[in-house]
């Protein structure tokens, strides 16, 4: 390639190119192609099957059958009012205290300590959740667990209790351990913004007179409106799909009080190999998760602008 | 130019140059598990001395735990051909696969010594309508274990007979300090089954009848649920069994918390180590006990089979060699060598004095359990119908509905899933 190339020299290398270009694409878009859209689209197909995983040359096609079959199904009704319970009450505790921490955080910037204080706050986060699950499994264990060990030490209980015995004290519990590692992201985010909130609003409220609740409920909640939706958005659908910890922590028992759409997806799949159910159950979670979305949006935006 | 000459290399190497370099050579993937049983080490070690008898077959040995074993085997299974020509089959699943056409029928490939030297119970296993499917690895059941200390401490000298003089046993040792006498498996998991079957049969029940149909709802098995819900409503069983899998058991038990406790073979060992429990050289096992109406009719104890054995991938491209391997895998000379985590399924093998001296205490408790094993239904839908009932055993022990209610509803529900595979 030397710059005395003739004119049509230079398209025809560009043609060149441009079909290099292609071949060079080609890969990433098969890979792009075969990971994402075929599945996607074997996964709608194989909802309107009645497919088992171990007879898919005997399947039915039985077009809506399983979502409607679903839609009347009370183990589905109630499956998903104990994952919006969960997604609720863990993403509503988490947003309280992420953004108190947040605030204490951003407060004390002066203070002796403060970075160790703010990467020490992340830590929960960077435990995978796995790990998380394990570690609050041992914590609740009914004979060798650390809760029963300090609240009998303390003197709260005379004997030990197996904490996770209750359907819904269970999910209560399981809700603990997912704030715990879910709060540091909340305070991350809420940091984030408070950082670029613009001072001269704070002097000028507090010139004013403006007392320190009035200027977190008409300057800070307000401002930062955008990040505490993006907040919302993304801890709501990771909290709807919530799997590992329920798998690490109670395998959806006792008495189905943990049982989550997605481990009952995952138990329709891979348990009972019912590859069509839980194909269904699949797009049925995908639909919650999209109306959450875009419930909060509205919320969130229409009475800002 | 040269540049697409290099690409044009480079992709053809990485379609072609695995299978170039492969070619001379026979790659046996197993699909086995790292939990109970013999170690990665012990099978590792078995591989290379078949590889060494056996030039140009190389054994890739893959290990996961029993919880992952079922998901990894019907993810990978579909694929043609399989990711792995051999893989580790629990008895619960033979049917299923069976009925998929995912495992090899090797009925013709056993010969007479195998036939004949392996136990014929081991041999129900890897059987499903009379089509073997796999040959028997891990002989494992349900055991009776006891903290001899905390039974001498109440006054007694040996361990019971009956469920019934548990249950006795239990209150005058928890009017001795223990806060809970026993301890069992009945999470909402597989683990709950095993415990259901030894009680159910240790009380004259079954589990399906003839035309497998659920059986497991009459008046035995009522009032087996209604047992089992009395002791934990006593105060009995630790409550924490509710959520306990065989893990938490054997925690539990290892602490001296609990007097009794059923568990797999390899609580033994681990129990008696004193690096892993507390009560090493406390353990005593023995022969489980049956409730003593069953008794009087002549059945002397009952307990589950949890056995798995090896089957070869239907859509394995090297099936003569996997069987190969398999078969010198599960020899009794290699089954006698590797004898300290697992015993031998060969029945010829328990008349060799070096295994009993090896295994002093469990050899002979294999030997006189074994004959009382009772083996899950081998029913193409079995992981479902497990599902159904343990969830209607929950509802039973947290007093959400009777023992009646819940079994009725669950075969009710078993009896249509069943309708599906007809």
């Amino acid at each position: 390639m030397n710059a005395g190339a003739s004119q049509s020299r230079t398209s025809g290398l560009a043609f060149g190119e441009r079909r290099l270009a292609f071949w060079l694409i080609l890969p990433a878009l098969v890979l792009t192609i075969g990971l994402i859209f075929v599945p996607l689209v074997t996964t709608i197909v194989y909802s309107f099957y009645d497919a088992n995983l171990a007879r898919l040359n005997r399947a039915d096609f039985i077009l809506f059958e399983h979502y409607q079959s679903f839609l009347r199904d009370a183990a589905f009704w109630n499956s998903i009012a104990r994952t919006s319970y969960f997604t609720f009450v863990s993403v509503g505790i988490e947003l309280v205290l992420g953004i108190a921490i947040a605030l204490l955080i951003e407060q004390k910037r002066k203070l002796f300590g403060w970075r160790f204080l703010r990467v020490a706050i992340l830590i929960p986060w960077a435990v995978p959740t796995i790990v998380t699950g394990a570690m609050w499994r041992w914590i609740y264990a009914a004979d060798y667990g650390a809760l029963n060990g300090l609240l009998l030490q303390l003197g709260v209980i005379d004997r030990y209790v197996p904490w996770l015995v209750d359907p819904m004290r269970a999910m209560n519990l399981v809700i603990l351990a997912d704030v715990w590692h879910s709060v540091p992201f909340v305070v991350l985010l809420i940091s984030a913004a408070l950082v670029s909130l613009p001072e001269d609003l704070y002097e000028a409220a507090g010139i004013d007179g403006a007392s320190g609740w009035q200027r977190f409920i008409h300057i800070t909640l307000p401002l930062l409106r955008p990040a505490i939706l993006v907040v919302l958005v993304i801890r709501s659908v990771e909290a709807f799909r919530v799997f590992d910890l329920i798998y690490i922590m109670t395998r959806g028992g006792p008495v189905n009080g943990t049982m989550v759409i997605s481990y009952l997806t995952y138990q329709k799949t891979f348990s009972d190999l019912k590859v069509g159910e839980g194909s269904a159950l699949s797009f049925l979670v995908s639909a919650f998760t999209l109306f959450l979305a875009f419930v909060y949006v509205r919320l969130l935006y229409s009475k800002n602008d | 130019m040269k540049l697409r000459l290099i690409i044009a290399l480079v992709l053809a190497f990485m379609l072609f140059g695995s299978t170039i370099s492969a070619q001379d050579q026979v790659v046996l993937n197993v699909l086995a598990m790292d939990q109970a049983g013999m170690t990665p080490e012990d099978m590792g070690e078995i591989a290379d001395r078949f590889e060494a008898a056996n030039p140009g077959v190389q054994v890739e040995l893959q290990f996961v735990l029993y919880d992952g074993l079922y998901d990894t085997i019907v993810t990978s299974v579909s694929s043609n051909p399989p990711a792995f020509d051999i893989i580790l089959v629990d008895d619960i699943w033979y049917a299923a696969f069976a009925d998929a056409g995912w495992v090899l029928d090797v009925s013709d490939r056993i010969t007479p010594e195998m036939r004949d030297g392996i136990f014929e119970a081991a041999w129900d296993i890897t059987t499903v309508n009379e089509v073997v499917y796999g040959l028997p690895f891990l002989l494992d059941q349900k055991y009776f274990y006891y903290n001899t200390t905390l039974l001498a401490e109440a006054g007694f000298d040996a361990p019971p007979r009956t469920w019934e003089q548990v249950a006795d046993m239990s209150r005058a040792i928890q009017a001795n300090g223990v806060e809970y006498p026993m301890i069992w498996s009945w999470a909402q998991v597989e683990a709950v089954i095993p415990d259901f079957v030894t009680l159910l049969y240790g009380n004259g029940g079954r589990f399906l009848d003839e035309d497998n149909m659920p059986a497991f709802n009459d008046a035995t098995g009522v009032a087996t649920l209604q047992w089992m819900v009395d002791q934990v409503n006593e105060g009995l069983i630790n409550p924490a069994s509710i959520t306990s899998a065989e893990e938490d058991v054997r925690n539990v038990f290892s602490a001296g918390n609990a007097a009794f406790a059923i568990n797999w073979l390899y609580m033994y060992n681990l129990a008696q180590d004193p690096t892993e429990s507390q009560v090493a050289g406390e353990i005593g096992i023995s022969l489980m006990p049956v409730f003593e109406s069953a008794l009087e009719a002549g059945i002397e104890s009952s307990t589950n089979n949890g056995s798995m054995g090896f089957a070869v991938t239907a859509g394995s491209q090297k099936q003569d060699a996997a069987w190969n391997f398999l078969s010198y895998l599960t020899s009794e000379e290699i089954q006698i060598e590797f004898s300290a985590l697992q015993l031998p399924t060969w029945e010829t093998a328990f008349d060799d004095p070096a295994l009993l001296e090896a295994n002093p205490v469990t050899v002979p408790m294999f030997a006189e359990q074994f004959p009382w094993s009772h083996v899950r239904p081998k029913v193409p839908y079995y992981p479902e119908a497990s599902r159904i009932l343990q969830l209607a055993i929950q509802e039973a022990l947290t007093g959400a509905r009777s023992p009646q209610e819940a079994l009725d509803d669950a075969a009710a529900q078993i009896i249509e899933v069943a309708q599906d595979y007809q």
